[in-house]
């Protein structure tokens, strides 16, 4: 019992440590950033899917647009509504989104992924 | 009280599967896209299985060239400086005729035919020795009898290198852009490789999927025939009937579809 103070500075000292990267961060959130939609995106009028599964399954939805383009050789896909999209990164979704910068790489900067995406894929506006 | 623990510990195990099983199910096979979704292009050109005819013949160092640079810039296929040649990166070639067929070479051949300028590509194989060495499925044959690759699902283990014995595959040991002309694309409908996978001659599956003959078949003036063995009133098999063809080490079962007129 004679150790308790030696005990609570160490506990405290441990909290401190462990906790250091959520009040060292307090306050300096920055907001998620607007999603800038291209005007050739806005005149399309509707994507694939309803807006927001997009933004949260888009990245499974090209998982499984890669599956049936390279194994069943069935390029193009027929949304909801019975339109047609060439299920392609460079041909089909940047034809839209033709500001790359802002609608893709901006909320993957934020939220900390880096996509290999690019390393093999081109962005045709590029040029 | 020993029953009941045991009991107790028995169906809190399978509700802790239950219940992993369930908030995980979501990952598994749901971004299967039905094939009510997913359709052929209306222009596709579909085959049994694809195959090609070369006249040897009509092959020259100018012809071949022109058939090499159409599938390049057609691939985004690096062109790495000469002193990076081991790294060469190879979709459609030139072989001397004597390295081009292995199998069957003559003695007392005049140097004509001995070096005569032979255009290779991959094969095709019927039963390819690639995709049994490809331990992540990347390397795979289609129903077309194409053999196709996944360049997502490649890591680089270069296993199909040393099983294929056309040497028609080739390892990228850095960023194949670094051989493109100012890093950028010569197509940008289609992707570049990247460091680490290994990459081949597709037969322009890409340009089959709407309706377009291969690249170099194109450009070919006639010295390379496209179409479907297995449709025997094609232009291949009329091509194949009339000429006595070779194929590349057919001796050692792969069953290439690319066929050679001597």
């Amino acid at each position: 019992m004679s150790d308790k103070g030696k005990i609570v500075v160490g506990v405290a000292i441990f909290a401190a440590l462990v906790s250091f990267p959520f009040w060292y961060n307090t306050g300096t959130a920055k907001p998620a950033p607007e999603l800038i939609i291209a005007p050739e995106a806005k005149a399309a009028g509707a994507c694939v899917l309803p807006k927001d599964q997009m933004a949260k399954e888009h990245m499974q939805l090209l998982d499984g647009w890669r599956n049936s383009v390279v194994r069943e050789g069935q390029r193009v896909y027929v949304a909801e509504s019975g339109k047609q999209y060439a299920m392609s990164l460079s041909n089909g979704c940047l034809e839209c989104h033709t500001n790359k910068a802002d609608f893709c790489d901006k909320c993957h900067e934020y939220a900390s992924v880096n996509p290999y995406c690019w390393d093999c894929h081109v962005n045709p506006k590029e040029k | 009280m020993k029953d009941s623990r045991r009991s107790f510990l028995k169906i809190a195990g399978v509700s802790a599967l239950g219940l992993t099983a369930a908030s995980n199910a979501h990952a598994i096979g749901e971004y299967f896209i039905p094939s009510e979704k997913a359709i052929k292009d209306q222009k596709v050109s579909t085959a049994d299985r694809w195959g090609m005819v070369i006249d040897t013949r009509k092959l020259n160092h100018e012809t071949n060239k022109k058939m090499m640079e159409a599938c390049h810039v057609t691939h985004n296929v690096p062109t790495l400086p000469e002193k990076y040649k081991k790294q060469e990166i190879k979709w459609v070639w030139e072989e001397e005729y004597s390295n081009a067929f292995t199998e069957i070479h003559n003695e007392f051949q005049s140097e004509e035919a001995e070096h005569a300028p032979i255009l290779t590509l991959c094969n095709q194989c019927e039963n390819p020795p690639c995709v049994q060495a490809c331990p992540t499925k990347a390397t795979f044959k289609r129903a077309d009898g194409i053999v196709l690759m996944d360049f997502h699902r490649c890591i680089g283990c270069r296993f199909c290198m040393a099983a294929c014995p056309y040497g028609s595959r080739s390892f990228n040991f850095q960023d194949p852009r670094n051989g493109l002309e100012d890093g950028k694309p010569t197509n940008p409908q289609f992707p570049t490789r990247t460091k680490g996978v290994v990459e081949k001659c597709n037969f322009c599956a890409e340009r089959l999927a709407v309706g377009k003959i291969p690249a170099c078949v194109e450009v070919s003036e006639g010295a390379l025939v496209f179409g479907d063995l297995s449709d025997e009133n094609s232009e291949i098999r009329k091509v194949l009937k009339e000429n006595y063809t070779i194929r590349r080490k057919a001796s050692l079962g792969t069953g290439p579809s690319v066929f050679y007129i001597v």
